[in-house]
């Protein structure tokens, strides 16, 4: 199948792009060679089984681990060498599998604090908190303490917050884990909103694959530290290779 | 044992300055991690410059201001010289690095001042007697305790509603993720050690009146005992290390006044038996919530 070509429209050359990286742990090849590039205006999907890279891929593009090879570039900026702090000011931000949030601080002050950071003053900061608790369907636990939230209303908060430094870029690391069924298309909406309204590219990386295939325009699949494949939803979805990798093994269905 | 008025005044005094020493020494450790063994020699600082403007013949109040100024301009040069450029090398680093600092600025102080120490004599008003309901209380007793609890309203007040609070506690809990989250590090670390800075001097100021003889190590056991208390509230939130501190200042202080004479030499060592078993019960500390925090 190679490397699909979407249609994409605006803003040409600007993407979050990883050439060629590699990296190692004590001599296990976590990344061999992988390149990922994501769009404004675009969700990509990171899909394959477990220990096929994803996680690391994410911490590189996010500055959270340093690549053993290749470089990362945000919108034509050779970016390999900056800190996550700096990438964050930068328009780049991500949510963590393990809960990041700060757990003493409520849920309200989770968010506003993310969009302080990102430059807000204070009034816009609580504005944009509630905004996206509201968004995220997280409003009526604004004033309990991170720490006491479900697992899954973690995870959205962990959205939220990223969303709250209203990012050009948003790495999504299995941000619907945990999420009823029920509330799934919830949240399909909540990533395309972030794509249309906001004109971010999303990284979506998750197991539920109604969702990746529900909300991508793209997806690229690891195993084993490589790019698998690289097509649309529909390609992917006929790729056997992937079906061996990942569909067939893992315990997610589709439909 | 006996508890007079008095002793209780002045242990909830004592209470309230390790309170604030405590809040110092837990800002700055929340968001760099350090635990700053110079702080004392902050407050040592601070005390020298009351006590050579009283030596001068300036008024009290120029002699507080100069306080201020020693202290905050220290703690500043310390953020730029010190803590900025080995803010990411390992905490032992740093640990060292205070030590360090904490002798140099005893052995100037030696050098400088003398061994003997220097009266500051214009605070001495503060320790004469208010007639409360037929009870005398040190006007220092009162007043520290007045200024204390305004300080701590005020740190809360700064700590929950200000951009600036807020991020710092943020930071103080997850530094790395609030560093993603576009939170300014020189701006949070800044502005804790300058706070910590201010409560130095307020504590100096306050120390300095409780005990005008000012030697080079003055206020060098208070804040062993401060670090104590830090520890035996927990660390790593403010207001559990402000009860820590709370705590064994106004443990100390009833002790103090309350033991007979030939035992008070022992006070340290029930004190830090005290931390010591505390702490094989209660491992956080005594006013931690929950499980022990995630260190990075």
């Amino acid at each position: 199948m190679g490397t699909a070509e979407v249609e994409l429209d605006g803003r040409p050359g600007e993407s979050l792009r990883a050439s060629s990286i590699s990296r190692s742990f004590h001599g296990v090849q976590a990344l061999r060679g992988v390149s990922l590039e994501l769009r404004r205006g675009e969700v990509l999907g990171l899909i394959g089984p477990n220990g096929a890279g994803k996680s690391t891929l994410v911490n590189v593009l996010s500055g959270f681990d340093r690549p053993t090879r290749g470089r990362v570039h945000l919108g034509g900026r050779d970016i390999t060498r900056w800190r996550a702090g700096r990438r964050g000011r930068n328009g780049l931000a991500r949510t963590f599998q393990h809960s990041h949030a700060f757990r003493g601080l409520s849920v309200r002050e989770n968010v506003a604090v993310s969009a302080l950071g990102n430059g807000a003053s204070q009034r816009d900061a609580s504005r944009r908190a509630e905004e996206l608790l509201e968004l995220l369907g997280l409003a009526p636990y604004a004033d309990v303490p991170a720490a006491t939230l479900a697992h899954g209303d973690e995870r959205r908060l962990g959205v939220a917050r990223a969303l709250a430094t209203e990012p050009h870029y948003v790495l999504l690391d299995e941000p619907a884990a945990g999420l009823p069924e029920a509330e799934v298309p919830d949240f399909a909406a909540v990533v395309r909103s972030v794509r249309d309204e906001h004109g971010a590219g999303v990284l979506l990386i998750d197991h539920n694959m109604a969702l990746i295939m529900d909300v991508c325009d793209r997806i690229q699949v690891l195993d084993q530290g490589e790019t698998l494949a690289v097509g649309t939803p529909d390609e992917i979805r006929a790729n056997l290779d992937v079906a061996a990798a990942y569909l067939g093994e893992s315990a997610v269905t589709e439909e | 044992m006996t508890v007079t008025w008095q002793t209780l005044a002045d242990a909830l005094s004592l209470g309230g300055i390790y309170a604030l020493m405590a809040v110092g020494i837990g800002l700055v450790f929340g968001v760099l991690r350090l635990v700053n063994f110079a702080y004392g020699q902050l407050i040592m600082a601070g005390a020298y410059a009351i006590a050579y403007a009283s030596v001068w013949g300036w008024p009290s109040w120029a002699g507080i201001l100069l306080c201020f100024g020693v202290v905050l301009a220290l703690s500043v040069l310390l953020d730029r010289l010190v803590f900025r450029p080995l803010r990411t090398h390992s905490p032992a680093v740093m640990l060292v690095a205070t030590f360090a600092i904490a002798f140099l600025l005893q052995s100037i102080a030696v050098l400088s001042f003398g061994q003997l120490g220097t009266v500051a004599s214009t605070l001495g008003p503060l320790n004469q007697p208010w007639d409360i309901g037929g009870v005398e209380i040190r006007k220092i007793a009162i007043v520290s305790i007045v200024i204390a609890a305004v300080c701590l309203a005020l740190l809360q007040l700064l700590l929950t509603r200000t951009s600036v609070g807020l991020q710092m506690r943020a930071a103080a809990m997850d530094f790395r993720t609030a560093r993603m989250l576009g939170v300014r590090a020189n701006r949070v670390i800044g502005g804790a050690v300058l706070i910590s800075g201010l409560l130095a001097a307020i504590s100096a100021f306050m120390l300095t009146a409780r005990n005008p003889q000012v030697t080079p190590i003055f206020a060098l056991d208070d804040t062993i005992i401060v670090l104590a208390g830090v520890v035996l509230g927990g660390l790593n939130r403010p207001i559990p290390a402000t009860l820590g501190g709370f705590t064994i200042g106004f443990a100390s202080g009833i002790l103090g006044g309350g033991l007979p004479t030939n035992q008070s030499q022992y006070l340290p060592t029930f004190l830090f038996g005290a931390v010591i078993l505390v702490l094989l019960v209660r491992p956080n500390g005594l006013f931690a919530r929950g499980g022990s925090e995630e260190r990075l």
